[in-house]
C-alpha cells in the first residue's frame, strides 16, 4: 500500500493500523478474492493488485477519464471509486476487448485513423467510446464532441479519436 | 488519505443511526466528491458507511409530480422518460453538469450535497478558508475570484454552490426528504442552503447523520416551457460562469407563471423571486425581460475578478428567457 499517514499526530502515538476489507470482484468475467486497505480505489485494485494496468492513471481526481472502466456496462472513473464499493457488481476493463487476439472494432479503428499519439488517454478514450455508442450517443459529430468530453487527450487526437468513433458506427 | 473504516449500510434506519452517533462518521454514496476530498485531504473521516446498497434508487411518477431515490444517479435522471418530456430544462441541467463518467457514479443526493468548487477550500495547505477551517478567513476574496459567487456572499466567503441541476430545482420547488435519528421530515429546496453569513462551514439545514432519501420535484403545468443555458470557459466540461434555469407559462403572450433561477453566481443556488415578481402578469418579451434580468442581480456584490459576471448573468437570464418565450409562441 502505498498510501503515506501524513496527518499530524502527537508525539509518542503509534500510526493507527489502517483498517482493511475484504473484497471479491468480478474483473473480466473472473472473480478476485482481495484483502485491500480500504482505500484502494478501483483503479490501484485493478493496476497493483490484479495486473491490468490497461486503465491509467491521469489526473487521479475524477477529471481526464483516463482510467475509464465499465461498471455494470455502464462507464465510470475508476480513480473516484472506492474498490470496496464494487464487490459484486460487473467491472468491466479494456483488456476484456480483444477476444481471441482480434482486435475489438473500435481498437482496430483507433489503430486505422491513427487515433492517439502518446497512447496514454487511449485505453479510457476506447472504453468510453465503446459505451457512447451503446448509449446511443454517437449519432452526430457535436454529440460525439459532447459526450466525450471526460476523456481528455492532451496531445489533441480529437479529430482522429471523432473519425474512428464515426467509421464503427457506420458513419466514418 | 487518512485511513477509514469501511462498513456497508444494511438498512437506512441503522445507517442513520450510527452516522448521528459519530461525528467522524459520513455516509458514502457515489463518492465523486467525497473521495477526491478525502484524496486532498480537506476530508478526513474515520469511518464510511456505504449507502449504495440501500433500497434508494428508482423513479417514479405521479399526476403533479416525481419522486426521485436519492441514490438515482444523474445519468438515470436525466434519462428518465418523463423528466425529459415533462422537465426538459431539468434534464439539460443534468446533461451540461460533470462528464458521463461522473453522471454515472454521481446520485441526486449526493449532487445537492455536494462541496463548494474554491480552489481555496480544495488546498488544505492554503491557510485562510472559513469553510474548511472555521475563523480563519477568505482567501478567495483576496485571490483569484473568476470561479466566485456574486450573490449570496459575506465578508467570510464567496464560494459558489456549482450544482447545475439544483438550480431548476430550486425553481421548481424541489423538496428533500430526509430520515434523521428522530424521525423523517420534508425540507422545501428554497429553504435547504444556508448562505455561508458568518457560519460558511455550515452550508445546508441537514444535522450530522441526516440522510436525503428522496427528491419529490413538482411537475410544470401543461403548456408551460422551459429552458436552462450554461455559460462557461468551455463549451463542455465545465462549471458554469453563469447559468440560468427558467419555466415560462403564458396566455395570450401575457406570463401567467414564471419560475426563475441562477447558477454560477450564488453561494446557494440562487432563486430570483424578484425576477419572477416582474415576470408575473407582464407581457413577454425584451422589456420585462431585461427589467427581470435586473431585478435578479439586485444585491450582486461583485469583486474585480467577478464584476463581469453581473451583466453575464443578466445577459444569460435574458437569452434564457428569450428562448423559453420563443418555444411558446
Amino acid at each position: 500500500m502505498k498510501h503515506v499517514e501524513t496527518e499530524a499526530r502527537p508525539a509518542g502515538q503509534a500510526p493507527p493500523e489502517a483498517p482493511h476489507v475484504d473484497v471479491t470482484l468480478n474483473v473480466n468475467g473472473t472473480l478476485h478474492r482481495l484483502r485491500l486497505d480500504a482505500r484502494v480505489t478501483l483503479l490501484d485494485a485493478l493496476r497493483d493488485h490484479l495486473g491490468l494496468t490497461g486503465a491509467k492513471k491521469g489526473c487521479d481526481q475524477g477529471a481526464c477519464g483516463a482510467c475509464t472502466v465499465m461498471v455494470d456496462g455502464r462507464r465510470v472513473v475508476s480513480c473516484l471509486a472506492l474498490a470496496a464499493q464494487y464487490e459484486g457488481r460487473e467491472i468491466t476493463t479494456v483488456e476484456s476487448l480483444s477476444v481471441d487476439g482480434e482486435l475489438h472494432p473500435m481498437q482496430a479503428a483507433f489503430a486505422r485513423h491513427d487515433a492517439f499519439q502518446c497512447g496514454y488517454c487511449t485505453p479510457g478514450q476506447i472504453m468510453s467510446a465503446v459505451c457512447l455508442i451503446a448509449e446511443g450517443r454517437a449519432n452526430s459529430e457535436e454529440d460525439i464532441r459532447e459526450f466525450m468530453s471526460g476523456n481528455i487527450c492532451r496531445c489533441g487526437a480529437y479529430p482522429n479519436i471523432r473519425a474512428a468513433i464515426r467509421e464503427v458506427t457506420g458513419e466514418g | 488519505m487518512h485511513p477509514f473504516e469501511y462498513a456497508r449500510a444494511t438498512d437506512a434506519d441503522q445507517a442513520v443511526a450510527v452516522v448521528s452517533a459519530d461525528p467522524h462518521t459520513s455516509f458514502l454514496a457515489g463518492g465523486t466528491t467525497q473521495l477526491d476530498l478525502m484524496k486532498d485531504g480537506v476530508l478526513h473521516p474515520e469511518r464510511l458507511i456505504d449507502i449504495t446498497r440501500l433500497p434508494l434508487g428508482g423513479i417514479t411518477h405521479t399526476a403533479s409530480a416525481i419522486r426521485v431515490g436519492a441514490l438515482t444517479t444523474m445519468e438515470e435522471l436525466a434519462t428518465d422518460p418523463v423528466v425529459g418530456e415533462r422537465l426538459p430544462f431539468v434534464r439539460q441541467a443534468l446533461l451540461l453538469g460533470a462528464s458521463t463518467q461522473l453522471r454515472n457514479m454521481a446520485t441526486i443526493g449526493g449532487n445537492l450535497l455536494q462541496r463548494a468548487r474554491c480552489r481555496y477550500f480544495r488546498d488544505p495547505t492554503v491557510a485562510s478558508c472559513n469553510k474548511r477551517n472555521p475563523g480563519s478567513g477568505c482567501a478567495a476574496i483576496t485571490g483569484i475570484q473568476r470561479m466566485h459567487a456574486i450573490l449570496g456572499t459575506s465578508d467570510h466567503c464567496i464560494a459558489l454552490h456549482a450544482s447545475d441541476v439544483a438550480v431548476p430545482l430550486t425553481a421548481l420547488d424541489a423538496i428533500v426528504h430526509v430520515l434523521g435519528a428522530e424521525g423523517s421530515r420534508s425540507i422545501p429546496l428554497t429553504q435547504f442552503y444556508l448562505p455561508p453569513g458568518d457560519t460558511p462551514h455550515i452550508e445546508n439545514v441537514l444535522r450530522h447523520g441526516e440522510l436525503i432519501t428522496a427528491i419529490e420535484i413538482p411537475l410544470l403545468p401543461d403548456g408551460a416551457r422551459s429552458h436552462y443555458l450554461k455559460v462557461r470557459d468551455r463549451v463542455s466540461y465545465e462549471f458554469a460562469l453563469a447559468s440560468a434555469g427558467v419555466a415560462l407559462a403564458t396566455e395570450d403572450g401575457l406570463i401567467q407563471e414564471a419560475r426563475v433561477a441562477l447558477g454560477g453566481v450564488g453561494t446557494i443556488p440562487w432563486r430570483a423571486w424578484n425576477a419572477e415578481d416582474v415576470l408575473r402578469g407582464a407581457r413577454a418579451g425584451a422589456d420585462s425581460f431585461r427589467t427581470a434580468a435586473e431585478a435578479a442581480l439586485e444585491g450582486a456584490r461583485p469583486l474585480p475578478g467577478t464584476a463581469f459576471k453581473v451583466e453575464l448573468a443578466k445577459r444569460t437570464l435574458v437569452r434564457t428567457l428569450e428562448t423559453v418565450a420563443g418555444a411558446l409562441s
